[in-house]
């Protein structure tokens, strides 16, 4: 019996010298006391917030690495930023190694979680929410993790972003699973990344539901390996209420999955449907750019094995020239697959290799589109193909992506 | 001979008192209180400790309309050492002090004024660390504030009307957002070329790059400093001016190396690709902020550059710089809009 007491005393003095645990529950003072607490921390300690609400004027911040910022649950702790006046998000991640979970970041001015420059962030059961349901005015992003290195989003609920409720920017070896995103404009969106995986996600009644995209002119471009599998893209039925000027305010209301420019991107086992202009777009960056390492077309897609259903039913003609052009040219028969077709000049002579072509196989019944471009320019041809069996083609998979 | 003595003791006693508190600057936890340190002979941190030297901007980061005082420390025997288009490398044990405060009447500065905070950069041994000290109601000590604090204040303007501000004091995070470059700590003041002016000290007026050399603060500089105008100084190209507002504004952290990289737009003075410096440039990651507007510069149309737009708003989620600033800065809108239209 002593000896257990002594061991539990050692147990107790090593754990309390290597690492702290602090504990704070809501007061009149929250912003004081846990922006405090969150500068104060070492690495290896916890910072623990009851169950409760919690209120704050400015953003707040965390640059210790290796730390745990945890709550008491995703309906428990409530961190509410309604009544910002001064900061461009509600917490800021600068740190490395960082686990943050078990909390709500509610109606933030600017993004709701903002990660810059972390190599290793953990968010797990976490929810972003803008209450007052889909508008201009709600913040960008729910979950923005940027310019960061090994990128868990695990079991997140995003709601209500006026752009993307997760986004993850010029970042590497990113997991994006277990989420729900819903009434954004953007569900989840992997912009500028190499490896990602995002699957076992619901991206549902956002204007979008995932997208792929890249961009140029950034510091990270090119962006590449994107496992997209096991999601649910369906009935994306928001009206796109992003704010002009954004890329996301192009996406028309319905849209399931969209890849734009990006090589290597596998898209498999997906259900797809609910999508009222269409379950799956591929498509070119569509502005001029004078940035000559930038590749606006996308290249090496693999689409297999996913299940569509109702798409197209409802093109949103209003919101950028996606809708009203696939309209046309089906002339009102929607496919569940869209591809631009646009390939750069040099493939237009002389082919595509191989291994850059657009592969679909195993999907199903699902219906195609695309434009040939070469019969596009010249006169009495039709340009439009549908036979999807065309590009059917042995899968190449991509290699998993593993967090260091 | 004894008097002597007695006078001698007198004098060292005092410089004993009034002598920088070297060690203090090098540790690693801060001290609770400003005056910790000995930066100056007085409580009201008025008059500086010998070897503390003050010094001013040719063009400086617009906070609230406060106003901005600045020292130098560099220990006894140490130099800092130039180096091109970047802030002096300063030597271990330097400090940067700043003292922010609003006058109580900007028409008549003699009336007395309001200190808010005193800002210090230390450079460690392991390099800079900032760390902000908020001044009390009756101004005769400065406490650290590591979370940061929030002073209402009231002043009187130029022209006679009563203003006021929520005036932040910033937390050790926000000290990073801004001086934070290539993930180090970094001052952003202190370049060589934003000191090459004439300082009147209490001695003599003269440029402050010759002073320093004077001091022994530095041995050399280059004769190439790319030396920005005013932007206040209306006999300046109007396109100088605007540049040199946005260097120092907007470029700590809109630059290549800095914390807001990932927006592609960079607006430090060495920048010169267009589409950088916002020229047509579609926003990245800008969300409502961008005001349903399309490009950060359309030349020739102000109203349509969400640049200026981000400038005048005072909306948390809108406007730029995301901190150290909650009133617009009237003066400087007006520059960036001509500019805009110049283009």
């Amino acid at each position: 019996m002593q000896n257990l007491l002594l061991i539990t005393l050692l147990v107790i003095s090593s754990l309390s010298l290597s690492s702290k645990q602090v504990v704070l529950g809501p007061s009149s003072d929250s912003q004081e006391e846990i922006q405090e607490a969150l500068i104060d921390l070492e690495p290896g300690d916890v910072l623990t917030l009851k169950s409760g609400e919690y209120f704050f004027e400015d953003g707040i911040s965390l640059d210790v690495d290796d730390v745990i910022f945890e709550g008491s649950g995703i309906n428990e702790t409530i961190l509410n930023f309604g009544s910002q006046v001064s900061g461009a998000q509600g917490l800021l991640v600068t740190s490395n190694g960082v686990t943050i979970r078990d909390f709500a970041v509610l109606d933030a001015k600017g993004d709701a979680i903002k990660v810059i420059g972390a190599d290793g962030i953990n968010m797990v059961r976490l929810r972003t929410e803008w209450q007052g349901g889909p508008k201009e005015t709600n913040g960008a992003y729910g979950f923005y993790p940027v310019e960061s290195k090994n990128v868990l989003i695990d079991g997140c609920v995003a709601i209500g972003a006026s752009d993307a409720g997760i986004y993850v920017g010029q970042s590497q070896h990113i997991i994006v699973k277990n989420s729900i995103a819903q009434y954004n404009v953007a569900g989840i969106e992997i912009e500028n990344s190499f490896y990602a995986d995002v699957f076992d996600n619901i991206a549902s009644h956002n204007t979008g539901g995932i997208l792929i995209f890249d961009l140029p002119d950034l510091p990270q471009q090119g962006g590449h390996h994107v496992r997209v599998f096991r999601n649910k893209a369906i009935n994306n039925d928001t009206d796109n209420f992003a704010p002009e000027g954004n890329i996301v305010g192009e996406v028309p209301r319905g849209t399931g999955i969209i890849i734009q420019a990006n090589s290597e991107v596998e898209v498999f086992d997906n259900d797809i449907y609910g999508n009222g202009t269409v379950n799956l777009s591929i498509v070119t960056y569509g502005y001029e750019t004078e940035d000559e390492n930038y590749n606006p077309h996308p290249k090496s897609i693999q689409i297999h094995g996913n299940r569509f259903g109702e798409g197209g039913f409802d093109p949103d003609v209003e919101t950028g020239e996606l809708a009203s052009i696939l309209f046309a040219l089906s002339e009102g028969d929607m496919p569940d697959i869209f591809w631009d077709g646009i390939l750069p000049t040099s493939q237009l002579i002389l082919g595509q290799p191989d291994n850059e072509k657009l592969v679909m196989s195993n999907n199903g019944d699902a219906t195609f589109l695309t434009l040939n471009p070469i019969k596009y320019m010249l006169p009495f041809f039709d340009p439009v193909e549908r036979d999807i069996a065309e590009y059917d083609g042995e899968i190449r998979p991509l290699p998993p992506v593993v967090l260091n | 001979m004894k008097k002597t003595l007695l006078v001698c003791l007198i004098l060292s006693f005092i410089d004993f008192i009034y002598a920088v508190n070297d060690d203090l600057i090098l540790e690693d936890k801060f001290p609770k209180k400003l005056s910790s340190f000995s930066f100056f002979q007085d409580n009201g941190a008025q008059s500086p400790t010998e070897g503390v030297l003050p010094y001013e901007l040719i063009s400086a980061l617009f906070s609230d309309y406060s106003y901005k005082q600045r020292w130098v420390y560099i220990p006894k025997g140490e130099q800092a050492s130039f180096r091109q288009d970047e802030v002096f490398d300063f030597p271990v044990g330097s400090a940067l002090i700043k003292t922010f405060y609003y006058p109580m009447d900007e028409r008549d500065l003699n009336l007395g004024q309001r200190l808010m905070e005193t800002r210090l950069l230390l450079r460690k041994e392991n390099g800079w660390e900032a760390v902000s000290y908020a001044w009390n109601e009756t101004q005769d000590e400065a406490f650290i504030k590591k979370a940061g604090k929030t002073i209402l204040n009231e002043w009187i303007d130029f022209n006679g009307d009563t203003r006021s501000v929520r005036y932040r004091v910033p937390n050790k995070n926000q000290c990073k957002e801004c001086h934070a470059n290539n993930d180090a700590m970094s001052p952003i003041g202190p370049k060589a070329r934003n000191l090459n002016k004439v300082f009147q000290y209490s001695d003599e007026s003269i440029n402050q790059l010759t002073k320093w050399m004077k001091l022994d603060f530095i041995s050399t500089v280059s004769e190439e400093l790319n030396t920005p105008v005013d932007w206040n100084e209306t006999n300046h190209l109007l396109d100088e001016r605007a540049r040199s507002y946005l260097d120092i504004n907007c470029g700590h952290c809109h630059s290549s190396s800095g914390a807001a990289n990932s927006t592609g737009l960079y607006l430090n003075l060495t920048e010169t690709r267009e589409k950088h410096i916002g020229i047509y440039k579609k926003p990245v990651a800008t969300g409502r902020a961008s005001g349903n507007l399309k490009y950060s510069i359309v030349p020739g149309k102000p109203e349509e550059s969400i640049l200026l737009q981000r400038m005048i708003s005072t909306d948390p989620g809108i406007m730029m710089p995301e901190s150290g600033r909650s009133l617009s800065h009237t003066e400087a809108i007006e520059l960036i809009e001509k500019w805009i239209l110049s283009l």
